[in-house]
């Protein structure tokens, strides 16, 4: 995989200058929901302190709880497939599929898939995948990948799904109304549901001690989905455990509210076994998984819910779009999870952040993101992996910084050269501070002469 | 090895420190008037509801669901609701419901802090009726209502007369309001997938 830039991939969503704004604006809108959710509840704080804790001690127990799992959701009827990494996972999938000969797959939200590239996967065997999720369908229509792990489409404008659907659905041409659109849609799913042969889905938790899991949506797309086709498969990173069926409560009462600012999402279904004289098969997934939880630095991010509230938060994330981090899963925690499965390949990515601790105020189950971030920055340094230009940057100005004298003349001349030096020599290649932006005119005094001169007036009145 | 045992020794290998599992038994929000509560969020959720008195008053307000959406195909659950013309209890193939208008079905227990009903597959043989009927009614006993979601699950697990929807092989959901989506520019749209819209009511004898 290419090295994906961060700062290079977001220029393309700076360029639509509306459009960048309007995404900041709709994202910083849904946090505001999720406050108002969050301050309408009075235990808000503990639930995200027990969830933390629920999580930590399920991280410390996870080979019990994971057997736990399989023995319970085996007795159910479920059969449980382990996968050390997307391959393994599709190629499991394809099984089951071909050997039952599904040619017709719905699917409905599953970040893991995306994450394992099932799709293009299952499409080059032949099989059709139809992603159920409105926002998901969209972006598949149009051969992307989601944007955000919850609202796939946020960067596609109502515009350009009105002309998608003109050309893929037949709907009156120039129409954007989104009821009519998803109204279209809704048509064209549902016989997309009626003909299916077998439902994936991912899993938003699966419960130890009762080896059911649960899956949240707004659309009821799962739901059709694992309640027509006779196969159900459900995706599952193994992570995603709790211990009890009761810390569901916790985790339901704040996944929706962190998310989208909802009470709780409009289905929560709970799958303990197939249904009657059909299939269900859970396919336990590592791939990176546990090479995170050997970091004692990131294992933390294991806890991730993946509600998106960081993604939502974020001042970098909500003016450079999803696509500018190159990975599935975007935003903050997307640049923890996915340099340390390969920190090579997304070394820009703990950069794109402005360290302001947003995300971590929001996070329901308290993951010290930008602590995590800071750390992967150093550990890029380490590995050698630093832009050159950054490298340079950081030599020259750990030499500044390590000599008084250097950065009292280094200060000196700054300040005089952004108030006379000409523009072209302040505003050029060598400083995007100043592509978008003026550059602030530099006091008349720096504070070490302001400093000695007061402790010199000072002096007289306090003796 | 298998993929099974390599990923449980990578997973052991690695465990960080314990860390204790916390009690969840604690002061969680109540409310005083939880039915006021579940339709004040069931309203902010786009579903819609009342608490009625008497089979006669659930069946009017039914009738007034079927004459609003005008529905043709009716599939009850609820015989004293309503008649209905669509007999699940006959039907073998999921599929044959796909042109149910209006589904009136059973909710077993209701929540007051996120509108949500938990419904399940005791009294509805095939499941989908829940989420391919255009339609949806859930009808649910006036003293069947907790507070928040422990409460739900502790109810769920020791209901009175000893069911316990987790101890056989089962589904269940929590439903809040009717179907949505706001993937088109974050506009909201009732009626993704789903329900285009759902009632509640409570029943007083």
């Amino acid at each position: 995989m290419p090295t994906q830039d961060h700062p290079a991939a977001a220029n393309a969503f700076v360029a639509d200058d509306a459009h960048a704004h309007w995404h900041d604006q709709a994202l910083w809108f849904i946090r505001a929901k999720r406050d108002k959710c969050a301050h309408g509840l009075a235990e808000w704080e503990e639930l995200r302190e027990l969830a933390a804790q629920i999580k930590q001690h399920t991280v410390a127990h996870l080979g019990d709880y994971l057997e736990q799992f399989e023995r319970n959701a085996t007795r159910l009827g479920a059969v449980v497939h382990w996968a050390r990494d997307a391959a393994e996972h599709n190629a499991i999938i394809l099984r089951l599929l071909q050997e039952r000969r599904v040619r017709r797959m719905v699917k409905s939200k599953s970040m893991l898939t995306e994450e394992c590239g099932l799709n293009p996967f299952l499409e080059q065997h032949g099989i059709e995948v139809t992603d159920t999720d409105l926002g998901e369908w969209i972006v598949q229509l149009r051969h992307e990948h989601p944007s955000h792990i919850v609202l796939p489409a946020i960067h596609i404008k109502k515009e350009d799904v009105g002309e998608l659907f003109h050309r893929e659905l037949g709907t009156a041409k120039g129409a954007t109304d989104p009821a009519y659109l998803t109204e279209a849609a809704r048509h064209r799913l549902r016989e997309k549901f009626l003909a299916a042969e077998a439902g994936l889905t991912g899993v938003n938790f699966g419960i130890a001690e009762t080896g059911g899991f649960v899956v949240c949506t707004n659309e009821g797309n799962s739901d059709l989905g694992t309640s027509l086709p006779p196969i159900h498969i459900a995706s599952m990173g193994i992570e995603k455990l709790v211990p009890r069926l009761d810390d569901m409560a916790v985790f339901l009462r704040l996944l929706a509210r962190s998310a989208t600012g909802q009470p709780i999402t409009a289905y929560s279904t709970h799958y303990h076994g197939p249904r009657p004289g059909c299939e269900l098969h859970i396919v336990l997934v590592d791939n990176g998984r546990t090479t995170l939880l050997a970091s004692e630095e990131f294992r933390n991010s294991l806890r991730c819910i993946r509600c998106g509230a960081c993604l939502n938060t974020c001042p970098v994330y909500r003016r450079s779009g999803g696509h500018s981090y190159g990975v599935s899963v975007a935003g903050p925690i997307g640049s923890i999870v996915n340099p340390s499965r390969d920190p090579a390949t997304h070394r820009s990515l703990p950069f794109a952040c402005t360290l302001c601790g947003s995300c971590a105020d929001v996070c329901p189950v308290k993951i010290d993101l930008p602590n995590q971030l800071l750390t992967w920055r150093q550990r890029i340094a380490e590995l050698g992996l630093l832009k050159p230009s950054k490298r340079r940057l950081m030599h020259f100005a750990g030499a500044v910084l390590s000599r008084p004298l250097l950065y009292n003349v280094a200060g000196g001349v700054g300040r005089a050269a952004l108030r006379w030096a000409p523009r072209w020599l302040v505003y050029n290649r060598f400083n995007p501070w100043g592509r978008q932006r003026e550059m602030p005119l530099p006091p008349k005094e720096t504070f070490r002469q302001w400093h000695s001169r007061q402790s010199r007036d000072d002096k007289p009145s306090s003796s | 090895m298998s993929s099974r045992d390599h990923i449980l020794r990578e997973v052991r290998r690695s465990l960080p420190a314990d860390a204790p599992l916390p009690s969840l038994d604690r002061q969680w929000t109540r409310y005083d008037d939880p039915h006021a509560q579940f339709f004040d969020v069931l309203r902010g959720v786009g579903g819609a509801g009342r608490i009625v008195t008497g089979e006669p008053q659930l069946r009017e307000e039914i009738d007034r669901v079927i004459a609003a959406i005008g529905a043709k195909q009716i599939c009850s659950v609820i015989s004293e609701a309503a008649a209905g013309n669509v007999d699940i209890a006959a039907i073998d193939d999921p599929h044959a419901l796909a042109s149910v208008d209006l589904a009136i079905l059973p909710g077993e227990l209701a929540v007051a802090e996120n509108a949500a009903v938990w419904v399940n597959a005791a009294r509805v043989r095939q499941r989908v009726a829940y989420f391919l009927s255009q339609h949806v009614i859930l009808v649910v006993p006036y003293d069947r209502i907790v507070s928040n979601m422990h409460e739900a699950y502790a109810g769920l697990q020791l209901s009175a007369d000893g069911y316990s929807p987790f101890g056989e092989t089962t589904w269940g959901t929590f439903m809040s309001g009717p179907s949505k989506t706001a993937d088109i520019e974050q506009a909201l749209v009732i009626g993704a997938h789903g329900a285009r819209s759902l009632h509640v009511f409570f029943t007083k004898p």
